[in-house]
């Protein structure tokens, strides 16, 4: 008796906390919505920022070309080598090459791309707007009668629907160019030969497909990012809270887009 | 003239605001008191609207914001500056560019004419000269002054301060009590304070308004509000630990 007592509260508490966290997820997905429509209403409705513009993506994109270059360039090594344990004993290297640059164009670069940006440029914008938010400037922006939405967000979100893209161009060569330059030296693959097999599977769909995915993730690191940011309270912890949770959500909704997309791209391919 | 009515605000379930009804003259300068947390900072919110009631009407000259477009309140706002009990000044910018931030928004003056309408206003609170510095590079008392310049950038019609002289040294406070009576003086603007400092409210006020428990409960000149026989505004303005503001919260000694 006692045990189906206690039971049935436990069954209590857990329909009840799994209520709270629909409904919490309800309003932050309700919440993200209501940002992204802002931004982009903003954006067609009022004069833009050009030279904010020109700074994010300066910060977003141009200061992340090293570290995209080593971890796109290292990825590329590292796939060759792993592809190459099974394709030699099929004695089918040659084969290395399509599949570093198929897997980098179509997967890889959109995706690893935007973990990277997602883990810098969105930790600092979220943390950037979240030290705002908890020092009073946003609302000292409302009261000097500017947008906080057009001066904080739509610039960033320019400049990561540019600089995103671009950045996962830049990626996918580089590591193409990590993959030719570890089939070329340690694989007993001519320079002809990767380069042929590169480019004769390699189709603009399957970049492109890779852009897409790209302007999708820099939307969700944006809007996710800006959301926490401006939301943040409970003054240093509380900013701290919001750049681990922009980084998480982004991350794990950079996931399951790519997941969405891949999916879409597959089945209207066939 | 700025009227609160019938104001009532909720935070998680907790009452800041009810019944809170205030009416601020044209010209005067209006100090409300209070205890920390009574909610004075979310009067004052709403009466610029970065903060709306549950209930209640917020009338500015005769418009309640509460119901107006953001373009309409927007537009409201430029008759409002407001000064932040941080400074809240924008850290990436430079001082002239904190000063002038609604001059080169909403204005078509040139460069050159924003630098001097900037010097114009850090002269008046004594700071000429750091427009290029960040704000990061002031003291706490510099940057309330500058904020207090960026809040008068545009001669406003109505100047809010949220606790001017909290976190400054004596000095600075005296300061800044007197830029404000001063500003207030010359330019003739409504100036709403909220302090709990009443040393700043006798030097600033024309009328002292108390808030206790959620709304007003009284509000005089300051010889008035001196010479009260309000017991709660007597502990208040004494500052006793003992009376019937604390009577409920047991003893600490």
């Amino acid at each position: 008796m006692k045990l189906r007592k206690r039971l049935i509260v436990l069954g209590g508490r857990t329909f009840s906390d799994v209520k709270t966290w629909m409904a919490e997820s309800f309003i932050y997905a309700g919440g993200l919505a209501v940002l992204l429509s802002e931004t982009v209403f903003s954006i067609w409705s009022m004069p833009l920022r050009k030279r904010q513009i020109l700074e994010q993506m300066n910060k977003i994109g141009v200061a992340s070309f090293p570290i995209i270059f080593l971890i796109s360039l290292f990825t590329g090594i590292v796939l060759a080598l792993q592809s190459a344990y099974q394709l030699q004993q099929m004695s089918a290297e040659m084969y290395i090459a399509s599949l570093v640059a198929l897997s980098i164009t179509r997967e890889l670069g959109p995706v690893l791309t935007a973990l990277i940006v997602a883990g810098r440029s969105g930790a600092a914008i979220a943390a950037e707007l979240g030290t705002m938010k908890v020092t009073e400037q946003i609302e000292a922006l409302e009261t000097l009668s500017a947008n906080p939405v057009q001066y904080l967000v739509v610039p960033r979100f320019i400049a990561l629907i540019i600089m995103v893209p671009l950045l996962t161009v830049y990626a996918d060569f580089f590591g193409i160019v990590g993959g030719y330059f570890i089939g070329v030296s340690k694989l007993h693959i001519t320079s002809s030969m990767y380069l042929k097999m590169t480019c004769d599977p390699l189709a603009v769909k399957d970049v492109m497909t890779g852009i897409i995915k790209s302007g999708f993730f820099a939307v969700v690191i944006c809007i996710i990012s800006c959301f926490e940011g401006m939301n943040s309270h409970g003054g240093a912890e509380g900013v701290g809270k919001s750049t681990t949770s922009s980084v998480v959500r982004s991350f794990i909704l950079i996931i399951m887009a790519d997941c969405f997309f891949t999916a879409l791209f597959y089945f209207i391919g066939r | 003239m700025i009227e609160l009515k019938n104001i009532y605000k909720t935070f998680n379930r907790k009452t800041i605001l009810k019944n809170f009804n205030l009416t601020v003259k044209t010209g005067e300068s209006l100090v409300i008191i209070g205890r920390s947390g009574c909610g004075k900072s979310v009067s004052l919110k709403h009466m610029i609207g970065i903060m709306r009631p549950d209930s209640g009407e917020v009338m500015i000259d005769g418009t309640d914001i509460t119901k107006v477009s953001r373009r309409e309140l927007d537009a409201i706002r430029m008759k409002f500056g407001m000064l932040f009990q941080g400074a809240a000044l924008f850290d990436s910018l430079s001082v002239l560019e904190n000063v002038g931030f609604q001059l080169f928004e909403y204005t078509d003056m040139s460069f050159r004419e924003i630098r001097q309408r900037v010097w114009e206003c850090l002269s008046m609170v004594g700071l000429q000269g750091i427009e290029k510095m960040k704000p990061a590079a002031l003291s706490g008392g510099m940057q309330k002054r500058v904020a207090l310049a960026r809040a008068i950038s545009m001669k406003p019609e109505i100047i809010l301060f949220d606790e001017p002289t909290t976190g400054v040294d004596p000095i600075t406070g005296d300061i800044i009590n007197k830029l404000i009576r001063h500003l207030h003086d010359s330019l003739k603007m409504t100036s709403i304070t909220v302090t709990h400092d009443m040393k700043s409210a006798y030097q600033i006020a024309d009328r002292i308004a108390m808030l206790y428990e959620k709304e007003i409960i009284e509000i005089g000149t300051p010889e008035e509000i001196r010479c009260s026989k309000n017991k709660i505004i007597k502990q208040f303005i004494n500052g006793e630990a003992e009376g019937p503001i604390t009577s409920g919260e047991g003893s600490r000694f």
